[in-house]
């Protein structure tokens, strides 16, 4: 009706939008569509001229130049620029050991046979049939600690973690549609990349709070996160959350991949190995401030995100003191199982150097480790899986805030 | 021991609070009936994982000979003319390798994996492109030159479960499980 009028509103408001222009922008299909994008410079009072008009798809203000940072296999998330706990889907982390696999959703296919009575081929239409669960949880790789020099920013510190609403199909619900055998103990899950990803996973754990997912902060998934579909397992280490899901052989034994022996196990004391280590420890990290933000004088919030695999974040103290002294932070709710936890603590910097950390404790008791703990506990020679240390941000004298690395090798 | 450990990883998962929260979300509802019975044909097309116990093993049969012929033309160019190169994944640590970096030799627990691994993923530059027979020799060749086989070994379905793989005993369950203690 008064189509009419918008389009003439919108001829009206591109005319005299000086700065904005048209611009071809992709939508989160590919497609190419027109779209008014401002121009290169923002007017010196925007309350003077007309902006923008609404669009297909919305934009991220060219001030805010967010990126992952990746390398070939993988590529993180920039901590130290988010707010909140929810991760925007295009910066959750990434890590695939063959690339991100083009898959047509038309064709795609779930294959649920072996310990089941009967063996079933499901499309991506039937999943969104089924009752359609969702959770807010993080998802975070094993190999998720690096250290080794002063200029590191928390997205190259502990970057392969993120938080997303996913949404999908429980495993219980898929378990009863096929009818699996009670003696049923492993299932092994199986992606449609090039390296056909394999890991075994206990039934039990599937049918506790296991689910495929089609579904990534409201839209489908993202190719980088398992389009069209993916096994997702809260709280565990990433790799078991098989992306590109095609198949799951459901047994009484696991399969031993080699995502299960070569990779993802971990050298502990004693010239002993350790597999199927799949709860992500509590831990947490102060985002701000931290390298490479420099601050000054006075009243600051430092700020960061707390999670466990294992359940609810019920603590996490800050030391402003380099850990002599330990006072509780803020813990902003909905406080959510097995999900990014913020958390917020107030501090007047006196202008002399220091040193900030945090760590987390969680509903089980377990409180996040120093590096020197880990080290007791596992030896010199542990592998570099499900290191969570407590980790401390200098203070320099100038405002300058800088990782303090670690050794243990 | 590793049916053992395996029980006892089970149980944990089992025994925790609040489990069943999402499963009993569940119990009450109808069964769809959707998706279709999967065929014989897409089941023996897409399930080939091979199992420790030799679950899944396809007819073909290599040994080390051929193997090596196999290694030299489609994987040499990126593990290293001897298999030892680290750059992604050492195949073969040599006689007198004194370095502590891991091999299928030093660090796998099971010879099945180095058979499911090669043909599902490799070569990396053309995953699925090899014949049973040419992971069979494959297999043999990377386990003969780590010596965990003669050289002359025939590796096939009934011949590969039955190697005992030295790392095996390094392996133990993850004894971490939240609470007070680190592990
Ligand atoms: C184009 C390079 C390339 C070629 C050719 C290649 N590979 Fe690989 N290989 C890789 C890469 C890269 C990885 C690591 C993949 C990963 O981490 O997900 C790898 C990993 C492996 C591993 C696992 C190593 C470990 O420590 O877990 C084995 C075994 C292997 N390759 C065997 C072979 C065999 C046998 C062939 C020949 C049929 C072959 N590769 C050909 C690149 C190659």
């Amino acid at each position: 009706m008064n189509n009419k009028k918008i389009y003439s509103r919108r001829a009206i408001l591109a005319a005299s939008a000086a700065a904005a222009g048209i611009a071809l922008v992709k939508t989160t299909a590919g497609q190419l569509v027109h779209a008014l994008v401002p121009g290169d410079k923002p007017p010196a009072d925007p309350t003077t001229i007309q902006g923008v008009p609404s669009g297909k798809i919305g934009t991220r203000s060219p001030f805010e130049q967010l990126v992952k940072k990746p390398s070939d296999i993988s590529a993180r998330t920039p901590l130290q620029h988010l707010v909140g706990t929810m991760t925007p889907s295009d910066l959750h982390f990434e890590r695939h050991h063959a690339g991100v696999p083009f898959i047509d959703p038309d064709r795609y296919q779930l294959l649920v046979h072996g310990m089941v009575s009967r063996p079933t081929v499901f499309t991506l239409s039937d999943l969104k049939r089924l009752p359609s669960f969702s959770r807010i949880a993080f998802l975070e790789c094993s190999g998720n600690f690096r250290t080794g020099k002063e200029r590191m920013t928390p997205q190259e510190v502990c970057g392969l973690t993120s938080q997303s609403e996913w949404t999908g199909v429980l495993l219980s619900t898929l378990f009863r549609e096929v009818g699996i055998d009670p003696r049923a103990s492993w299932f092994l899950a199986e992606g449609s990349d090039a390296a056909k990803m394999t890991r075994s996973i206990p039934v039990a754990k599937g049918i506790r709070d296991g689910m495929i997912a089609y579904g990534q902060n409201g839209e489908a998934l993202r190719p980088e996160q398992g389009y069209p579909a993916r096994l997702f397992l809260p709280g565990w280490e990433g790799n078991t959350s098989v992306k590109w899901i095609r198949r799951i052989e459901v047994s009484d034994q696991p399969f031993m991949t080699r995502e299960e022996t070569s990779k993802y196990t971990e050298s502990i004391k004693g010239g002993k190995i350790r597999q199927f280590s799949f709860d992500m420890d509590a831990r947490s990290i102060i985002t701000f401030p931290a390298y490479p933000v420099k601050i000054t004088k006075g009243w600051i919030e430092i700020r960061g995100i707390a999670w466990s695999g294992r359940g609810k974040i019920t603590k996490v103290e800050i030391s402003t003191d380099a850990g002599r002294h330990w006072a509780p932070a803020l813990l902003q709710m909905p406080v959510l199982d097995m999900a990014h936890t913020y958390f917020r603590y107030i501090w007047k910097w006196n202008g002399e150097p220091t040193e900030i950390r945090s760590r987390a404790v969680d509903d089980t008791g377990y409180e996040q480790p120093t590096l020197d703990q880990l080290v007791a506990a596992r030896g010199k020679e542990m592998g570099g899986y499900h290191l969570n240390p407590v980790t401390s941000w200098q203070i320099k004298r100038d405002g300058e805030v800088l990782l303090k690395p670690e050794k243990w090798k | 021991m590793t049916r053992i450990w395996i029980t006892a990883i089970l149980l944990l998962n089992i025994i925790c609070g609040g489990c069943d929260q999402y499963a009993t979300e569940e119990q009450n509802n109808p069964l769809f009936g959707l998706g279709v019975p999967a065929t014989d044909t897409l089941i023996r097309k897409w399930d080939d994982d091979v199992r420790p116990d030799g679950k899944g093993f396809p007819a073909g049969e290599g040994d080390a000979r051929s193997g090596k012929i196999v290694y030299s033309q489609k994987c040499a160019s990126c593990h290293g003319a001897n298999a030892d190169d680290n750059t992604f994944g050492k195949l073969v640590s040599l006689p007198g390798d004194t370095s502590k970096s891991k091999s299928v030799g030093s660090y796998w627990p099971y010879a099945s994996t180095v058979f499911d691994y090669i043909r599902r993923a490799m070569p990396f530059n053309a995953p699925g492109s090899l014949t049973n027979d040419e992971v069979y020799g494959l297999t043999a060749f990377i386990l003969a030159g780590n010596s965990l086989i003669p050289d002359t070994v025939v590796l096939d379905a009934s011949v590969i479960p039955k190697i005992q793989m030295p790392a095996m005993r390094k392996f133990v369950p993850d004894d971490r499980n939240g609470g007070f203690e680190v592990r």
